[in-house]
């Protein structure tokens, strides 16, 4: 690939979430250049992997299709996926950043045809469904992916399918030469907008996520109740495939913990009451959502929507956090064994499945023992970014605290400001 | 009631989170309990206590001290810590736990014939009299420590696990006749009693 030409007065955003894309879209909009990368195959971010977002309960793709319609349609911005941060290294105004490309084994003039995947047999873990189910190893991220362009999975160059995939191509799109690539830019901003993950759930041992299939946290259940997910929008259980009905969420799975997540994730109150109606929409007055919390906190103004959520006869609150989850072997039931905070009295309840509001863990944790973090980066006892000692890195959107989109967004505009200040500081210095 | 009771209700009126925290071991550790329920779900124990660590500790800020100092439950504590491990808010809850029974215990609060209690007093007095614990004497003393004939039944139901501690030798049967003790018997007397003497001024016990 060729490099994208960076001066100092480019700003880079890392990270093509929705974040990103606010935070590219506001600097480009005011004539600055800037560049935007993005480490999977496709800009969108989490947001793109909900099914419907609160509080209005509107589809991802509506916020997300005009946002990539403004990237297209703007010069000034250049995206490149499959791309990280390996290095930075000089200050504010004067940055020298290392980036790694990734091959994507398919160029430019792939059409989105499909012909490529069709010639292979070969599959790997889907991640756009959090492996829930597999894709083909040449396969496109997910229907809205921006760009519209396949992938081979490494997997499968060097073998016969790998050329097989080539064959098909009528385009001349796959490239199985492609290679990992460095790239060394200017900049003279930097925005991280890295995002989040959901927190491993495996680490909260009472809770058998690793051992219980009928245990799955709230992110697998976005995919789940998406018509485009695996299961054709049905909540159907991992063990047997059955529609569950009897359905828990428990709350702070991580979060507002010492042991895992020392902060509040601020989101999954309001994702869970979210995915109550999800329930709802499912099965109707047959369906039975049971939420067991510390405390409901439905940030900012959503508060209504909290109160309507309890109006519903269908789903029912329990003041407690679960101590521990074993299995009913006959039937696969997980069984929630925990004491309540409104009256002390000891339960064991059953459910069909059981939904973990896996908290939200800035996706840079662990980074800058990699080296892919600047150590003049400064972030919270939670690794959230604050900004950078020097003032010419600044963190948007998730990736500086548990944020909903629509702060998220607020703090990517907000962190779009700062760069394009530092941009005309530095055009300043260089005209006197 | 003790002198010591009658000081710590007149120094402390009806604020007994405010005694907890100047007198229990860790006691400033309960204002930080969030009231979730996980040490109540996760204690071995729990079902078969009548308050938990949460409920305690509510208790505790709800000023019920009769209720709490006379409570059987931190006695009922194996020290399992799972609640420890456990807690979201990092409360040492076992200490605190062990803390409370121990302060009930210093103002005579504590219930009256409580078997751990009975035990720990038993397992102290043995202690303190040569710096070594002797265990012959002290599973004596349990044994007989409700009469002597309750004493006759609980020796001759052990009796096997007795004879096979002898056998495997950890058991000594010469330790009936004095047993092992400390070099300086004297000298460990003297740092009981001096640490008594700096906790009760601390705790305002003297
Ligand atoms: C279960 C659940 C349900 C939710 N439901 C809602 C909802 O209904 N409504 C709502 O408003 N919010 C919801 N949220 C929150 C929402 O997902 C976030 O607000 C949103 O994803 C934040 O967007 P972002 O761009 O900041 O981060 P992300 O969406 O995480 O995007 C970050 C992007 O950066 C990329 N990236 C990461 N690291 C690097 C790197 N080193 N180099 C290059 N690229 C990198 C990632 O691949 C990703 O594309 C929910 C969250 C959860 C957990
Ligand atoms: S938002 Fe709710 S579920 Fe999430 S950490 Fe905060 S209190 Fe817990
Ligand atoms: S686990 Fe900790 S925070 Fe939760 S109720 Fe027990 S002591 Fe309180």
């Amino acid at each position: 690939m060729t490099a994208p030409i960076a001066t100092n007065q480019t700003i880079l955003v890392v990270g093509g979430g929705i974040s990103g894309l606010t935070a590219a879209l506001e600097a480009a909009e005011c004539g600055k250049q800037v560049i935007l990368v993005e480490k999977t195959p496709a800009l969108g971010g989490r947001t793109a992997q909900l099914y419907r977002y609160f509080p209005k309960m509107c589809h991802p793709t509506c916020g997300l299709e005009i946002n990539l319609k403004r990237i297209k349609g703007n010069p000034n911005v250049k995206v490149m996926t499959m791309t990280e941060v390996t290095a930075v290294a000089g200050s504010r105004g004067d940055y020298a950043v290392t980036l790694k490309v990734s091959p994507r084994f398919v160029n430019e003039s792939c059409t989105a045809c499909g012909e490529c995947a069709k010639a292979v047999q070969s599959e790997v873990a889907d991640a756009f469904n959090y492996g829930l189910a597999k894709v083909k190893a040449a396969y496109l991220p997910h229907a809205m992916a921006y760009p519209q362009r396949y992938v081979i999975d490494p997997s499968i160059v060097g073998t016969a399918e790998g050329e097989a995939a080539k064959a098909a191509c009528k385009y001349g799109a796959v490239d199985l030469g492609m290679k990992e690539e460095t790239v060394q830019l200017n900049v003279g901003a930097v925005i991280w907008a890295t995002g989040w993950r959901p927190f491993d759930a495996n680490r909260i041992q009472p809770y058998g996520y690793d051992r219980y299939a009928n245990v799955i946290t709230s992110v697998e259940f976005e995919r789940l109740a998406d018509p485009h997910g695996p299961t054709g929008g049905k909540l159907l259980r991992p063990s047997d495939g059955k529609e569950a009905k009897n359905i828990a969420f428990i709350q702070c799975a991580g979060s507002r913990d010492e042991n895992y997540l020392r902060h509040c994730s601020r989101i999954c109150c309001m994702a869970t009451l979210k995915q109550t109606q999800y329930v709802r929409e499912a099965c109707g007055d047959g369906g039975k959502s049971t939420v067991y919390y510390i405390d409901i906190r439905a940030i900012d103004r959503f508060e209504d929507f909290y109160q309507n959520v309890q109006k519903d006869a269908t789903v029912s609150f329990v003041k407690s956090k679960v101590a521990r989850i074993a299995e009913n072997k006959d039937n696969g039931n997980p069984v929630l064994h925990g004491v309540d905070t409104e009256g002390y009295h000891r339960y064991a309840v059953e459910h069909d499945l059981v939904v973990l509001a896996v908290g939200m863990e800035p996706e840079v944790t662990g980074l800058r023992e990699q080296g892919g973090l600047p150590a003049d980066i400064i972030q919270d006892s939670s690794n959230f970014i604050e900004g950078s000692k020097d003032g010419g890195m600044f963190g948007a959107g998730a990736a500086s605290s548990p944020l909903d989109v629509n702060r998220a967004v607020q703090s990517a505009t907000a962190a779009s400001l700062k760069a394009i200040q530092v941009i005309h500081k530095t055009a300043s210095t260089e005209a006197a | 009631m003790t002198t010591a009771n009658q000081n710590a209700l007149a120094k402390y009126k009806n604020n007994f989170l405010k005694e907890v925290e100047a007198n229990v071991e860790d006691g400033h550790w309960v204002k930080m309990c969030m009231q979730c329920g996980v040490c109540a779900g996760s204690c071995p124990l729990g079902p078969h206590w009548e308050h938990s660590p949460q409920k305690l500790f509510m208790m505790i800020r709800a000023g019920k001290r009769e209720e709490v100092l006379g409570s059987d439950s931190m006695w009922m504590c194996t020290s399992c810590y799972n609640c420890i491990v456990r807690c979201p808010r990092k409360l040492p809850i076992t200490h605190i736990m062990h803390g409370l029974a121990n302060y009930a215990h210093r103002l005579d609060l504590a219930p009256k014939g409580q078997p751990t209690r009975d035990i720990a007093k038993l397992f102290w007095d043995n202690l303190a009299k040569t710096g070594r614990v002797n265990e012959l004497k002290f599973s004596l003393a349990m044994y007989f420590k409700d009469g002597f004939g309750q004493g006759v039944k609980n020796a001759m139901a052990m009796q096997a696990t007795g004879l096979g501690l002898l056998k495997a030798k950890r058991l000594n049967p010469m330790e009936i006749i004095g047993g092992h003790k400390c070099k300086d018997i004297s000298g460990i007397k003297k740092m009981i009693a001096k640490a008594r003497e700096i906790e009760d001024r601390r705790r305002g016990l003297a």
